[in-house]
């Protein structure tokens, strides 16, 4: 389970640094750095990190899921894809 | 007749031996009389080549006494003048001579063969050289200009003035056309407000083509006071600026923000007295409060006044700033109450007065409003509302609203508003919010088409620190300050921002940034 959330994590992170802060050092990006609370992933961002996961991961999202309470930290995003798959 | 001529002629009676001009540059000066004499020489070279009344007449030349000299007798041949940027390219000077179809011109003999290059399989034939203006540091030829064909109805060119060109979002200049009357109406409200004596000193920051200067030359002359010459240079080195300022003794002083935060910024105000200097004046562009703030510490006992206004109307509102700027105010302050002989309105897209507080376009008619653009009859049309009583509004295409008493907010430029996720967006308001963080020392913001999210909005700044910021505190930061739909897709950093001829930052040239 520890080797599997640290998986994904390492592939949301490099997916969020590529798609949405071209440029950033990478380590500024922790686990804990607020996504959407925090002006990085606005709602269309949020759709498509989403469809990301769910390609990548072979889960699904339900559309109340698609929110700061289940995605604000790559630390949540990976507990919750861990979680359906 | 009310003529802007007459005010150098009156002054030039009631004060001879005054200074009228001052060119510290070149540390030359004139006084009334012998700018009035002078005036009149070049009155009478206007005519002896065949000027008339309403015929437009173009000034080619860098800032010096020589091109006061050459508005005045151009104005006292009943002609109006054309300024032109000196330093833009010949064929951008050249369309605006051939558009408005000049019978002369006054050219700064290093542009003569330049201008000349434009006008191919015609002659300019050099009728004068005008060498009284020798000592004042302008070498000026007077060249005469064969007629242009011209398509469109006539214009009505009785007692204009002047024609300023101003760039369209066309990418053609238009031709912006004031009378002695329209002008006068701003400058007579000057009077009001700025209660000018013959010991006044009046900068002159902005270029001849720029409308900031109709207030810089007139208001003074008129009074008897002294227009002190900034050039284009040292309008641009902010330490010897700073300098010049005192050292000259200037009492008013007018300009856009930008050059104001240059000179607080690298002015070393600190080292000089300023304590003639009595009024501050600013237009053109909102002043981010945090400059303004920093500025009114160096120079605590001026008054400061917001003026506001297209080229097209002159200043129409005006707001005095209330001392000291409190020390967490973020808002940009009010453009204010109507001024200039003007009635202002803020209406829907319908052109219905909007209920009292709502947002708007302000529409303005009276007295400082022009005449209209140069030979543009469907500009025209656009370009003004006319209400049921037959009063002409021109559409400002600026967005505000009163807030409270007839004191208007400015909002935002109707043209810089997208829509963005279905919330409308007001790019100005992004920059207010970037100016908050303490780093940022310019901001810009600007809306592209984007194929994948409708809008993409870019954010350029200059940040004071060495390091760039990382992306993820700054839309951190933005968040706090901004709703999420309003925070910047990108964020570029530059030295400094580009700017127009004019001084206010270039937006069509960030546009094309990577």
């Amino acid at each position: 389970m520890g080797v599997q959330t640290g998986e994904i994590k390492a592939t949301v992170k490099d997916y969020i640094l590529d798609e949405f802060l071209p440029g950033e050092d990478p380590e500024a990006l922790t686990d804990d750095t607020p996504l959407i609370t925090g002006g990085i992933l606005d709602s269309i961002a949020t759709v498509k990190l989403v469809g990301f996961l769910e390609e990548r991961f072979g889960v699904q999202f339900s559309a109340h899921e698609m929110s700061a309470d289940y995605l604000d930290t790559l630390d949540d995003i990976a507990g919750i894809v861990s979680s359906k798959m | 007749m009310h003529r802007l001529d007459h005010l150098v002629e009156r002054s030039a009676a009631r004060l001879p031996g005054h200074v009228a001009v001052e060119d510290p540059s070149r540390a030359t000066a004139i006084t009334y009389a012998a700018l009035n004499a002078i005036t009149d020489r070049i009155r009478d070279h206007l005519r002896a080549l065949g000027v008339q009344p309403g015929d437009r007449v173009g000034i080619y030349a860098p800032k010096s006494i020589g091109t006061v000299a050459s508005l005045f007798g151009i104005l006292k041949a009943g002609a109006a003048y054309v300024p032109v940027d000196p330093g833009a390219p010949p064929a951008r000077n050249a369309f605006i001579f051939k558009d408005c179809s000049v019978r002369a011109v006054l050219v700064d003999r290093k542009k003569v063969e330049g201008l000349r290059g434009e006008y191919e399989g015609q002659e300019l034939r050099e009728v004068a050289a005008l060498d009284d203006l020798l000592p004042y540091g302008a070498d000026l030829a007077l060249l005469s200009v064969p007629p242009q064909p011209m398509a469109g109805p006539p214009v009505d060119t009785d007692n204009l003035s002047y024609i300023l060109y101003t760039s369209g979002s066309t990418g053609k200049p238009k031709g912006v056309m004031h009378t002695h009357a329209s002008a006068l109406s701003f400058i007579d409200w000057c009077s009001t407000v700025f209660e000018p004596t013959p010991e006044d000193k009046f900068s002159s920051h902005a270029p001849f083509h720029f409308d900031l200067s109709i207030l810089d030359i007139y208001v003074p002359l008129k009074h008897g006071a002294t227009l002190v010459l900034i050039g284009e240079s040292l309008g641009k080195q902010p330490a010897q600026l700073a300098q010049v300022i005192a050292e000259t003794g200037i009492t008013a002083w007018y300009s856009t923000p930008s050059i104001l935060r240059l000179l607080v910024e690298f002015g070393k105000m600190e080292t000089h007295d300023y304590s003639a200097l009595r009024i501050v004046n600013f237009a053109g562009e909102v002043f981010p409060v945090k400059h303004l703030r920093a500025l009114t510490k160096i120079w605590p006992h001026p008054r400061y006044f917001n003026l506001y206004g297209p080229t097209e109307t002159n200043v129409c509102t005006y707001y005095a700033v209330d001392l000291p700027v409190p020390e967490d105010r973020t808002e940009p302050y009010p453009i204010g109450w109507a001024c200039s002989g003007d009635e202002c309105m803020v209406a829907d897209f319908d052109y219905r007065e909007v209920a009292p507080g709502a947002e708007g376009e302000l529409l303005v008619t009276g007295g400082s409003v022009m005449r209209g653009y140069w030979n543009l009859p469907e500009r025209n049309a656009q370009a003004f509302h006319v209400g049921e009583d037959g009063k002409r509004w021109y559409k400002t295409g600026d967005v505000v609203r009163d807030g409270g008493g007839g004191c208007y907010v400015f909002v935002g430029r109707r043209d810089r508003m997208v829509k963005r996720r279905g919330y409308r967006v007001e790019l100005g308001e992004i920059e207010s919010a970037l100016y908050k963080h303490p780093a940022v020392t310019e901001a810009a913001v600007v809306a592209l088409p984007d194929e994948q999210n409708g809008v993409l909005i870019k954010a350029f700044m200059n940040w004071m620190d060495d390091s760039k910021p990382s992306l993820i505190r700054l839309k951190q930061f933005c968040a706090k300050n901004l709703p999420l739909y309003m925070i910047p897709d990108r964020f570029s950093f530059l030295d400094t921002l580009p700017k127009t001829s004019t001084d206010k930052i270039d937006y069509q040239r960030l546009k094309t940034l990577p």
